[in-house]
């Protein structure tokens, strides 16, 4: 019996250390790869610069192309920029992939307009305790600036805000509510 | 003057969007409560008293779920004195115990003197007098019930306590921070605001409240006396600050700081207002809430995934993992005994009120009734548990005892009710 009891403290015991362990590499990777992701966009325009400094009058024709390229990119940006709310699932602050793509459209156009600001308001649904999901509310703003930053925004571009549960948008008490409640929204304080 | 009256009139009309009016309703008592009856109490004076002493005290005793009051309709008898009483009377209608008393006045207030008889043992067990002023026949109320309960259940009443806690209207636009009697009654508005109030929680003397506004656009946190309703803004940092938690002999208080999204555990020296970091941690460590012996504290962390409940040590910061069962426990309250950890449970799909043995492990669900369950606070004798709980569309307070048994209601006309702090004894 008390063998037993040994064994379970010990299997727990290992498996807390295994979860810790996997979500602190986890989060040392992600503090890797968002730096690595900054010095090669630092490298690349480098190179880009540098390229455009040695054959400014070689290439002509090309910027028409490189032109229409890119007004149809604004166009699929517009659309993406709109998109401002950012969802998560249950005690959780990672963001989801069908996020990224307009994630990437905010941060780019943050990098191209140094003067927009934004706040990153963090929320929770009602479910668990109040100040738990304030932290968890922070969490996932947190996690939305991380991935801005990694992708061309500046840090003082970014404020980042949790109010838990204490703001939901919908009230009531089922999944379909809850889902979106638990959100990042990106408020442009200035553009 | 007329300056604070003009504030208090607008301070009243904002707030009555999100009155609350809490009324007790008891759902569950006792297998084993206790047959009491209490005799309207006799009043020798001119017209009729402003509050009603003898039924305040057969409802603070019944809605404590440990007796089982007898209607006044029932009786056979209404004795008010000593003389009078019939204990046959009483045997017959299957009573324990019979509370009488007296009321009368003069130049300097109101005078009760109150027996409670024995039905059993046919003796009168405890004699009381006490003396008050007019705004005070409810606090006299509630003194003698506390009196009687303590002598009859050995643990010290509760019913002389206040609550604080959080009123919202639907729209969340505004936010109320209320002052009530325990059973609440006299409820009070002590601070109101547009943006979110959480986390009031008492200090150990009962004068001040700390909670965390979130007026200034993010959380920050503020004591506010009571007799005065001076506040003060004490601990506003970069990030979020909140979970303020006075240390049981009020020299320290400790909060959460989260700089960059990482929440972390922090004391500060109320004297000196120095400020020491006790956990660090890249995991979410949050509400902290003192042990009795002052150097012991209770908090949730997320730092093996889900968030689970851990015992901090202040002095040495050393830290152990107190819950097992389960994905999901936060928000931990320990009874002043030491003896109970009181906490959110997940349950499958629901979040209910636990309660755990803190020598063997063993953890008991006290809640089935309500739903979404949270904020637990302990009543300072240890014996109830008040809470939020969302009921048919809202939020509501419950309370249920620390051992299951006893279960009341604090139904609001309307309103989001939450966050709910039971105050120390006074």
């Amino acid at each position: 019996m008390q063998i037993n009891a040994l064994y379970k403290a010990l299997g727990l015991t290992l498996g807390a250390l295994l979860v810790a362990a996997c979500s602190s590499t986890g989060e040392i990777n992600e503090g890797e790869s968002s730096e690595t992701v900054t010095k090669a966009e630092e490298v690349t325009t480098e190179v880009t610069e540098a390229v455009e400094e040695t054959s400014t009058t070689a290439v002509d024709t090309s910027a028409v192309s490189g032109e229409s390229l890119e007004s149809r990119m604004t166009e699929a940006e517009a659309a993406l920029l709109e998109q401002t709310v950012f969802y998560f699932d249950f005690d959780q602050s990672t963001i989801k992939s069908d996020s990224k793509a307009a994630l990437k459209v905010h941060a780019a156009y943050l990098a191209a307009n140094s003067s927009a600001r934004v706040v990153l308001e963090g929320h929770a649904d009602e479910r668990g305790t109040v100040e738990y999901n304030l932290a968890l509310g922070e969490r996932r703003a947190m996690a939305v600036r991380r991935f801005l930053l990694a992708n061309g925004a500046s840090a003082s571009q970014l404020e980042v805000v949790s109010f838990g549960e204490e703001r939901p948008v919908v009230m009531g008490h089922s999944e379909s509510s809850w889902a979106k409640n638990r959100r990042v929204e990106v408020k442009y304080q200035s553009r | 003057m007329v300056k604070q009256w003009i504030s208090a009139l607008v301070l009243f009309m904002l707030a009555g969007l999100a009155q609350a009016e809490l009324v007790i309703e008891v759902t569950q008592g006792k297998q084993s409560a206790i047959p009491v009856a209490v005799v309207p109490f006799e009043w020798s004076g001119e017209g009729a008293l402003p509050e009603d002493i003898s039924g305040i005290v057969a409802n603070d005793l019944g809605s404590s779920g440990y007796f089982k009051v007898l209607p006044v309709a029932n009786m056979i008898s209404q004795p008010t004195t000593l003389e009078a009483v019939a204990y046959s009377d009483w045997r017959n209608l299957r009573q324990d115990f019979v509370v009488i008393g007296r009321i009368s006045m003069d130049e300097s207030g109101y005078t009760m003197e109150f027996h409670v008889l024995d039905v059993h043992q046919k003796v009168e067990l405890l004699r009381h007098r006490v003396k008050g002023k007019a705004n005070q026949l409810r606090d006299i109320a509630h003194y003698i019930s506390d009196y009687v309960f303590e002598k009859l259940t050995g643990i010290p009443g509760v019913f002389s306590t206040r609550l604080i806690y959080v009123t919202t209207n639907r729209e969340r636009s505004r936010f109320n921070l209320n002052y009530a009697d325990a059973d609440g009654a006299r409820e009070q508005l002590i601070f109101t605001s547009q943006d979110p109030i959480i986390s009031p929680a008492w200090a150990p003397d009962g004068k001040k409240v700390a909670y965390v506004s979130f007026e200034s656009g993010r959380s920050a946190i503020y004591f506010q006396e009571l007799a005065t309703g001076k506040r003060e803004l004490v601990l506003k940092m970069e990030g979020s600050t909140s979970a303020p938690a006075f240390s049981p002999d009020g020299t320290r208080l400790a909060f959460v700081r989260s700089s960059l999204g990482n929440p972390d555990i922090y004391v500060m020296d109320l004297g000196s207002r120095k400020i020491e970091r006790l956990t660090t941690h890249y995991a979410i460590d949050t509400e902290p809430q003192w042990m009795a012996d002052n150097r012991h504290l209770v908090f949730t962390s997320n730092r093996a995934g889900g968030p689970q409940i851990y015992q901090l040590d202040a002095s040495n910061k050393a830290v152990k993992r107190l819950t097992y069962e389960g994905n999901y426990n936060a928000r931990a309250r320990v009874t002043d005994d030491g003896r109970k950890l009181i906490y959110v449970h997940r349950e499958g799909e629901n979040f209910h009120i636990a309660s755990q043995d803190l020598d063997s492990g063993q953890v008991h669900i006290l809640t089935t009734e309500t739903d979404l369950d949270e904020s637990p606070s302990v009543a300072p004798n240890g014996s109830m548990v008040i809470y939020a709980a969302s009921e048919a569309d809202r939020s509501i307070l419950a309370a249920v005892s620390v051992d299951g048994e006893v279960k009341f209601r604090l139904p609001s006309k309307y309103g989001d009710v939450r966050e709910p702090a039971w105050s120390p004894i006074f």
